[in-house]
């Protein structure tokens, strides 16, 4: 039943040895030939700058773009927690295929498990590379590398430095990256934005980059593009993304023929700290490694949890008895460490059934107060030799214990919110992640382009329906460190006979005057309204009606809304400034222009999809108890979009198999 | 790219703080030797010791050497102190319209520019006065007579301005008695210290000595890489004690002595 | 809470900039420093005037971005924060504020509050790395590195690599940038080889970009965001020092 348009190119074999097998068969590319290729990538994080070093070490010409000043500058930098690796140092049974099944069921059964597997093969390779440039990643005093547990899985395999693990590792890459331009083999376009791709006869053949100091337009030409440009959750306005980040790169690959796989699989995280007003601009996660040590609850009874809301009851005064830990309650084998999915889900409906505790009502409590002291106060306490230690005592022996754990983040909550976490129980509420989908790619990670690839969060190729905490760090770094290079060869052999293209070929030409036209159909509505304000109208949309529950009715009411305010905002928006200056509000406007198009794709991807699986929640399909359905029978497969026309696209399936796991009811009870 | 040879260290950015680090503390060794010699400026001996100490500082062939070295030392600390400020004002060629300097660091370390420039003129002064009247100046000579017994000295003779010597110093010993004539320097410190503006003078610059020294001891160490957490706190001590308020204290109270014992 | 603003206004590099005076009014104390400019950027463009453009991105204070001087002090009041970090309840109500791009002969303005930091990459470019290409490493236990190596590294290497200590610094060096890279690879094992190498190909493209040099006022570790520790400069001296001796 898959989409005769959709080749996933799974090579044959074993699943244990497809990956190992292909890599020692794929066509090669002999150095004399590498130097005249070019390859060009987009975007500069973890999948960008691993792919782009990797690829110059081989010998290949590499030119990167990234529209942030800096290469170092990335988003995959936020990443707090940690990245996973199936090393088994801790001696805990884990495994590849532990990985591999732990990231297949995370993502309730939506990925595609070859992809999985060679991810979960390479993912100890990530770590060996990433300590062999330097990474500092948190050490026991014997010098070994230190582990911590995240959500969704039972052993600890997440590799991490302090609550900067993505910095690091970002570090690690983009000095790799350094190193090659420092060798003149990558030259680096900072302040660049690619705005459209340029097809020669079925096949990619280079960007259109906008020179963002000078408003300049630019062409390059490249045998192959990567697209490396990350996630889309700022379709939703608000989210953990960074304010530059957006889907132009992938949207404009997916107008020139790339389909876009699964746009309606977004991460909600549920340890976020709440709105607290209009004002916001962007949401602020804490580190799912608190879920290591804080307790989640909300309280039992309504009347004190609109006590609390009004700041008539101090959470800290409640007793025990009276506390609603529900996800220890729901899940007693997970507890609060089940997957994102599923603990975005359980505050969700606690505050919808009235139990939220800030002056929204959108908040639950992510409390330290017990760990604190009955834990780790105690431990310590022993330690030291006291025996009957006071509460006092225990909260300060394991004030300091928390702090040495967590110490970043806790000073980070007060700056934000201004109340001290050590005192008084964190307040946190769901929020827009992470995108697990993105552009369709083939086990090589190739798109329907021929010669355009898509790495990293860009693509939607690995994690389903839901992704494990620490498994984007690894996807990334996989995608470029270890999986590119070998299969980009697969391409590039047949295309070492092919000249580097001028760059005033027609086709660039034509991109360009395209390009150039919808730039000067913005910069002339001189409407009256600003970018942000249709971004936040957007926003509110797909957050209500495409957020963390979905049901059909509300998806209808979205794609009608965003296709009005995609009019609102062609007749309306105003941009101050110049053409060829540094305009970062006509960049906005650009962006915004896409995320009003990919909204409207991905409602009509949750309305098409009548089931609840991993990220998407549609309330039609859920169980007594409240968790998601999913149906295996008719929605185990990829919705791979194509566009057809303006804002029109035909779904193809790419159907998926399941031979080396049993595909099962997800349960974290 | 600078070539790569041991010299070409000098003229890097880090290297320019290592000869300000080495002439710095070198500077302040003399110092603490300068400091200990002129506490003989106190002895109620009608200046004798001191002025031994004077001629043993100018006639010692060692010495005489370790001092052109620090002549030497000095100028080439005032030289590059000068032109590391004005290629570090080069670095900032926009000046912020506000600045809270006070905010992330000390006074002193962001002036050691003016306190250098302080500094350099006092010595100069300091130079004149003392090292090159006493050199090529005419200071008078006094005879010192000393009890060998008790070693009591019993007379301090004036010479008068007309008496001329081949030396320094010359020593005799008759009878009971040791008789020492000698340049007197004493005296010409005693005299000078009697003009309240040159007293003022010294003093004000004995707080420049205190500020650049605050900073510039323990500065010295870092510049040279010598920054270790067990030990800074004993840079800083010395630095603060020794340099910054004991040693520009003592030369500040030898004008102010003098002064008050007129 | 109601504000006054006065921002540096500089179309480009090659013309002259001035200061503006804005009013800011009903911010709350809840809003960060750049969320105030979004409203303030927002009233502007309402009026038909052009926003003031400044750096952002990550708004959760690492991606190193932002980038403002804040009444005399890179990043704001407030140590160990970013711009994008700092609240509004660190100011009061009538407060006036001065807020001036990141100053360096090194940092030329792009654009009113925005700058070219540039110069730090090709300073990595020179020698911030380890030389191993994708593909040799050998498995990450194998190399044991003691805990307190591992911790004084991982503090070096927290650098955002925002440029506030070349701001703060009054000869606008960028030593504290520079010693944090030498220094985390100085202490870790990795690092040894290209050790000599690394430092003194930082140091000279550092002193190529014209940066000041170190006068050791601690203004940059005062300042820094990541709380980077002057001890770092001090190691990057006696690296530069031994390597240049040794070589």
């Amino acid at each position: 039943m898959t989409s005769s348009k959709l080749d996933a190119r799974i090579p044959e074999g074993h699943m244990a040895e497809k990956w190992s097998k292909y890599r020692s068969t794929v066509h090669l590319v002999n150095p004399a030939n590498k130097r005249h290729l070019e390859v060009i990538v987009v975007g500069s994080g973890l999948a960008g700058a691993s792919a782009a070093s990797s690829l110059a070490e081989l010998g290949y010409k590499v030119k990167v773009f990234c529209f942030q000043d800096s290469a170092r500058r990335a988003h995959s930098i936020a990443a707090q927690g940690g990245i996973n690796a199936a090393k088994n140092y801790q001696n805990d049974g884990d495994s590849v295929y532990r990985l591999f099944y732990d990231t297949v069921k995370g993502g309730d059964y939506r990925s595609r498990e070859a992809n999985v597997h060679r991810l979960s093969e390479v993912s100890g390779n990530i770590i060996d590379q990433c300590v062999a440039q330097g990474v500092p990643f948190a050490r026991e005093y014997g010098g070994l590398l230190s582990n911590r547990s995240f959500g969704g899985t039972q052993v600890q395999r997440t590799f991490y430095a302090a609550g900067q693990t993505g910095q690091q590792l970002l570090l690690g890459a983009y000095s790799a990256l350094m190193r090659q331009v420092g060798m003149g083999t990558v030259t680096m376009y900072a302040r660049h934005e690619m705005l459209d791709i340029v097809n020669i006869d079925g096949k990619c053949r280079g960007i259109i980059a906008r020179n963002l100091i000078t408003g300049e337009l630019e062409r390059h030409f490249g045998h192959a593009v990567l697209l490396c440009s990350g996630g889309y959750g700022n379709v939703f306005f608000l989210s953990t993304n960074a304010m530059g980040s957006n889907v132009t790169a992938a949207w404009k690959a997916h107008k020139k023929g790339a389909f876009f796989g699964n746009p309606c699989y977004t991460q909600i995280h549920p340890t976020c700290i709440p709105v607290s007003g209009d004002h916001q601009s962007k949401l602020t996660l804490m580190s799912e490694s608190l879920r290591n040590d804080g307790r989640i609850w909300v309280p039992k009874k309504k009347e004190d949890a609109e006590a609390i809301r009004a700041g008539k009851l101090n959470p800290n005064d409640l007793k025990p008895e009276d506390r609603d830990y529900y996800l220890e309650r729901r899940y007693p084998a997970f507890g609060n460490l089940v997957p994102r999915d599923v603990a975005s889900r359980a505050a969700k409906e606690r505050c919808d059934a009235g139990y939220g505790v800030n002056a929204t009502g959108e908040a639950v409590f992510l409390d330290f107060a017990y760990n604190m002291k009955y834990r780790y106060g105690k431990v310590e306490a022993t330690k030291q030799g006291i025996e009957n230690p006071t509460e006092q005592q225990l909260f300060d022996f394991g004030k300091e214990v928390v702090k040495e754990k967590y110490g970043n983040l806790f000073d980070m909550y007060k700056q934000i919110t201004g109340v001290d976490p050590y005192y008084n129980p964190m307040m946190i509420y769901p929020a827009v992640h992470y995108t697990m989908g993105g552009l369709w790619v083939d086990y090589n990670l190739m798109t329907t382009v021929p010669g355009l690839y898509a790495l990293g969060e860009a693509n939607f190729s690995d994690h389903g329906a839901n992704r494990l905490g620490a498994s984007a760090l690894m996807q990334g770094l996989a995608d470029g460190y270890f999986v590119i290079p070998y299969t980009i060869g697969d391409y590039l052999s047949h295309e070492i006979g092919t000249k580097a293209i001028s760059t005033d070929h027609e086709a660039f030409v034509e991109a360009e005057n395209g390009v150039k036209e919808k730039l000067n159909q913005l910069m002339n509505v001189k409407g009256t309204k600003s970018v942000d304000h249709f971004h936040k109208k957007l926003g509110k949309i797909m957050w209500e009606k495409c957020g963390m529950a979905r049901n059909a009715a509300g998806l209808k009411e979205a794609i009608t809304e965003i296709q009005e305010l995609r009019k609102q905002f062609w007749a309306d928006v105003r941009i101050p400034g110049g053409l060829n200056e540094f305009n970062p509000e006509l960049e906005k406007a650009g962006r915004v222009a896409d995320f009003l198009e990919l909204g409207e794709l991905m409602c009509m991807d949750a309305l098409q999809r009548n089931e609840s699986c991993g990220g998407h929640f549609r309330e039609e399909y859920q169980t007594e108890e409240g968790e998601a359905m999913r149906d295996d029978e008719n929605f185990a497969f990829v919705s791979a979009w194509e566009r057809t026309g303006d804002n029109q696209w035909t779904m193809h399936k790419e159907e998926l198999k399941f031979e080396y796991i049993k595909i099962a009811q997800r349960s974290y009870k | 790219m600078s070539s790569n040879n041991f010299l070409s260290l000098f003229n890097s950015s880090i290297g320019k703080k290592v000869i300000m680090a080495v002439t710095g503390l070198f500077i302040c060794v003399f110092l603490v030797v300068h400091v200990a010699g002129n506490f003989q400026l106190f002895k109620a001996d009608s200046g004798l010791a001191f002025n031994k100490y004077a001629v043993l500082m100018t006639t010692n062939p060692l010495i005489k050497t370790v001092s052109y070295v620090l002549y030497l030392t000095i100028i080439i600390h005032a030289i590059r102190g000068i032109m590391i400020e004005f290629e570090n004002r080069k670095a900032r060629p926009v000046k912020y319209a506000k600045y809270n300097g006070n905010a992330n660091s000390k006074w002193a370390s962001r002036n050691m520019g003016i306190l250098g420039t302080i500094l350099l003129v006092f010595i100069v002064v300091h130079m004149h006065d003392f090292w090159y009247n006493y050199k090529f100046g005419h200071i008078p000579y006094t005879l010192y007579k000393t009890e060998l017994a008790t070693g009591k000295m019993t007379e301090a003779k004036d010479m008068g301005p007309d008496f001329k010597m081949g030396s320094k110093m010359e020593e005799m010993l008759a009878g009971d008695y040791k008789y020492v004539i000698v340049k007197d320097l004493y005296k010409e410190v005693k005299e000078e210290f009697k003009q309240l503006w040159l007293v003022l003078f010294y003093v004000v610059c004995m707080g420049a000595v205190s500020f650049h020294l605050y900073h510039g001891f323990r500065s010295g160490f870092q510049s040279l890489g010598l920054n270790n957490r067990k030990y800074n706190n004993i840079f800083q001590s010395i630095g603060t004690w020794i340099f910054a308020i004991i040693i520009p204290a003592s030369f500040a109270a030898m004008p102010l002595y003098f002064y008050f014992n007129q | 809470m109601n504000i006054t603003l006065k921002v540096w206004r500089q179309k480009n590099n090659n013309e002259r900039g001035r200061f503006e005076t804005y009013q800011v009014k009903d911010v709350s104390p809840d809003m960060s420093f750049l969320e105030m400019f979004d409203v303030l950027n927002e009233d502007l463009i309402t009026e038909g005037k052009e926003p003031i453009a400044f750096d952002h991105d990550c708004r959760e204070g690492i991606c190193g971005m932002c980038s403002m001087y804040i009444n005399g002090r890179p990043h704001g009041p407030l140590q160990g924060v970013t711009t994008c970090q700092l609240h509004m309840r660190s100011f009061k109500d009538g407060d006036t504020i001065v807020v001036e791009p990141w100053r360096a002969a090194a940092f030329p303005v792009i654009k009113d509050l925005a700058v070219d930091r540039t110069s730090f990459d090709r300073i990595m470019a020179a020698g911030g790395f380890v030389s191993v290409n994708t593909g040799n490493a050998q498995d990450a236990n194998s190399i044991l590195i003691p805990k307190t190596d591992a911790d004084l590294a991982f503090e070096a290497a927290a650098c955002i690599g925002c440029g506030a200590c070349v701001a703060a610094c009054k000869n606008s060096s960028a030593m504290l940038f520079v010693s944090a890279k030498v220094s985390q690879l100085a202490l870790l094992p990795q690092g040894q080889v290209e050790r000599h190498e690394r430092v003194i190909k930082m140091v000279n493209q550092m002193d190529e970009e014209g940066f000041g040099s170190c006068t050791n006022t601690g203004a940059c570790e005062a300042e820094c965001p990541k709380n980077i520790s002057v001890e770092n400069i001090a190691r990057l001296n006696r690296e530069y020092l031994s390597a240049k001796i040794a070589k």
